[in-house]
């Protein structure tokens, strides 16, 4: 038996004796539960929107969730074709891996939910209920190692991302113009706007990879001998400080633009429309 | 501007010991080690601290202050209302040797499994050169003072005393990064800190890198990118590829696995 609840760890036979699991006396736990009640909600909510299937086009915008539509996906939500046009779930579910698992596997992320899920720790100086304790060395564990493959994933769905940025830009055909109608020239709407909002939070979360920042330059022994490499990497380096920042702002702006889909899709609000 | 703290402060050995509550009269400006000090002088001759410096140097102060790893020293009493009780307690990774005096040998029995920096044979004018920008990269994990409060910190060790032998702890991580970066090293250590040092046992839950009183950003500049230098050498099979047909960057060349 080994823990800090029982006769090793922090209560262990050398240690000096004191009872408390920590002795900490503010609100150490404060910032776990936030963790786990705002994750939690959001994977409740990706998860009845995934499953949906339905209200994820309201023409231009494509909900994140569901870009690239790769199945069986309403008329004109589907920019690169439907390879997948034979899957029977929500087209949302062949995609979702890829985010998923980059933010699953994300340094920051597995901080955070090893913190507030995991308990292991819950905070620092609070001792772990858990019995035995070997983090990533093992499976399923070590596959955390492969963070950098779905960051070249991550690479591809910001691109695409961005691609549905462009989009939601189109033109609007009369009956989606408020009032008199336009109908030529480029549009924009509040769509546009948060999806805009949306994809430059991905690109800074995406960017400020740790993974990323390996990859440019951090794997370097000799910055001297790769200067274009070593200035990359600075930059990396500096966005990398805000990575746990961009993380968080990228969860919310991700659902934002969904549940915006989702509200104009259900008819339930209308496109606020600049031009 | 004095008023009286009231101290709570752990007595005791490997036998036993409880906290014992204390009031000392302090002054504005002081530290949580002057008020110890004072204890120590004027009410319990016998309080074993263990302490040098005073200017958050040495690293001999490490304790844990309301339950949380710091260097006495470096704790200003006006962090603290005056009315609160601040809690003081030994490190509670280490076994206790008496009082806030621990037993920190892990440290240095870590610290000799960790293969030194091996320099390369010397330029023909009998120095050695590094580039400034390569010298700058170490910079941060040179200013380790070595007070241990990040291994004390670490839930691998501190709450899994079996984890001992198996796991080096951040701040030896710290130097296994600072040594594969050094671009004179010869030795390859990506291997030596997965297995036998136990990389693969950080979940990267940067408590290391919140204790750290020199503010290394330990997780995020060391422990992490050690972490992708071993998926380099142990689990990305492009990796393994590109070094196979030629086409990586001739990094670890010259280098030796150690």
């Amino acid at each position: 038996m080994s823990t800090g609840q029982g006769s090793t760890g922090v209560r262990g036979p050398t240690r000096a004796r004191i009872e408390a699991r920590t002795l900490r006396t503010d609100r150490w736990w404060q910032a776990p539960l936030t963790t786990f009640v705002v994750f939690s909600a959001f994977v409740v909510y990706a998860t009845v929107r995934a499953f949906m299937g339905t209200d994820y086009y309201a023409k231009p915008y494509l909900s994140p969730f569901y870009s690239p539509c790769l199945g069986d996906c309403v008329e004109g939500a589907s920019d690169f074709g439907q390879p997948f046009g034979w899957f029977p779930l929500s087209a949302a579910l062949i995609i979702l891996v890829f985010p998923l698992g980059f933010r699953m596997t994300c340094y920051y992320y597995r901080k955070s939910y090893y913190r507030a899920f995991w308990l292991s720790p819950p905070a620092c100086g609070v001792a772990e209920p858990h019995a035995s304790y070997t983090g990533e060395s093992r499976f399923p564990l070590v596959l955390q190692n492969a963070h950098r493959y779905f960051w070249y994933a991550a690479i591809v769905v910001g691109l695409i991302l961005t691609f549905d940025v462009v989009l939601a830009f189109r033109p609007m055909p009369g009956e989606y113009a408020i009032g008199d109608g336009e109908t030529g020239g480029v549009h924009m709407g509040l769509g546009t706007l948060l999806m805009i909002v949306n994809i430059v939070l991905i690109w800074l979360y995406t960017l400020s990879c740790h993974s990323c920042r390996h990859a440019v330059g951090g794997r370097l022994r000799h910055f001297s001998k790769h200067p274009v490499r070593y200035r990359l990497w600075t930059w990396v380096s500096r966005l990398n400080v805000h990575h746990g920042r961009f993380a968080w702002y990228s969860l919310f702006s991700v659902a934002l633009v969904d549940l915006y889909v989702l509200l104009l899709a259900t008819g339930t609000i209308q496109d606020l429309r600049f031009f | 501007m004095g008023y009286e703290l009231k101290l709570r402060v752990w007595r005791g050995d490997q036998d036993g010991g409880d906290l014992g509550d204390y009031a000392v009269e302090v002054s504005e400006g002081e530290v949580v080690l002057d008020a110890l000090h004072r204890l120590q002088a004027t009410q319990a001759g016998d309080l074993a601290i263990r302490w040098n410096c005073k200017a958050g140097k040495c690293g001999s102060c490490s304790a844990e202050i309301n339950g949380r790893p710091r260097l006495l020293c470096m704790t200003r009493l006006s962090d603290f209302d005056p009315a609160e009780t601040i809690t003081v307690t030994p490190m509670r990774t280490f076994p206790v040797i008496r009082d806030l005096v621990t037993d920190v040998s892990f440290n240095y029995e870590k610290a000799r499994e960790l293969p030194s920096f091996a320099p390369p044979p010397r330029d023909a004018d009998g120095k050695r050169r590094m580039a400034q920008v390569d010298v700058e990269r170490g910079q941060e994990f040179r200013k380790c003072i070595e007070c241990f409060l990040c291994q004390d910190v670490c839930h691998v060790v501190r709450d899994h005393d079996d984890n001992k032998p198996a796991f080096a702890g951040p701040r030896f991580f710290l130097r296994y990064a600072e040594l594969d970066m050094h671009p004179l090293d010869t030795h390859d250590r990506r291997e030596l800190a997965q297995g036998a040092a136990g990389l693969g046992m950080c979940n990267i839950t940067k408590c290391c890198t919140e204790v750290c009183p020199e503010g290394i950003k330990i997780t995020d500049n060391a422990i992490i990118p050690m972490k992708e230098r071993v998926v380099d050498r142990r689990f990305d099979p492009l990796v393994w590829l590109g070094s196979k047909i030629g086409i990586r960057t001739k990094d670890y060349d010259g280098r030796t696995e150690v």
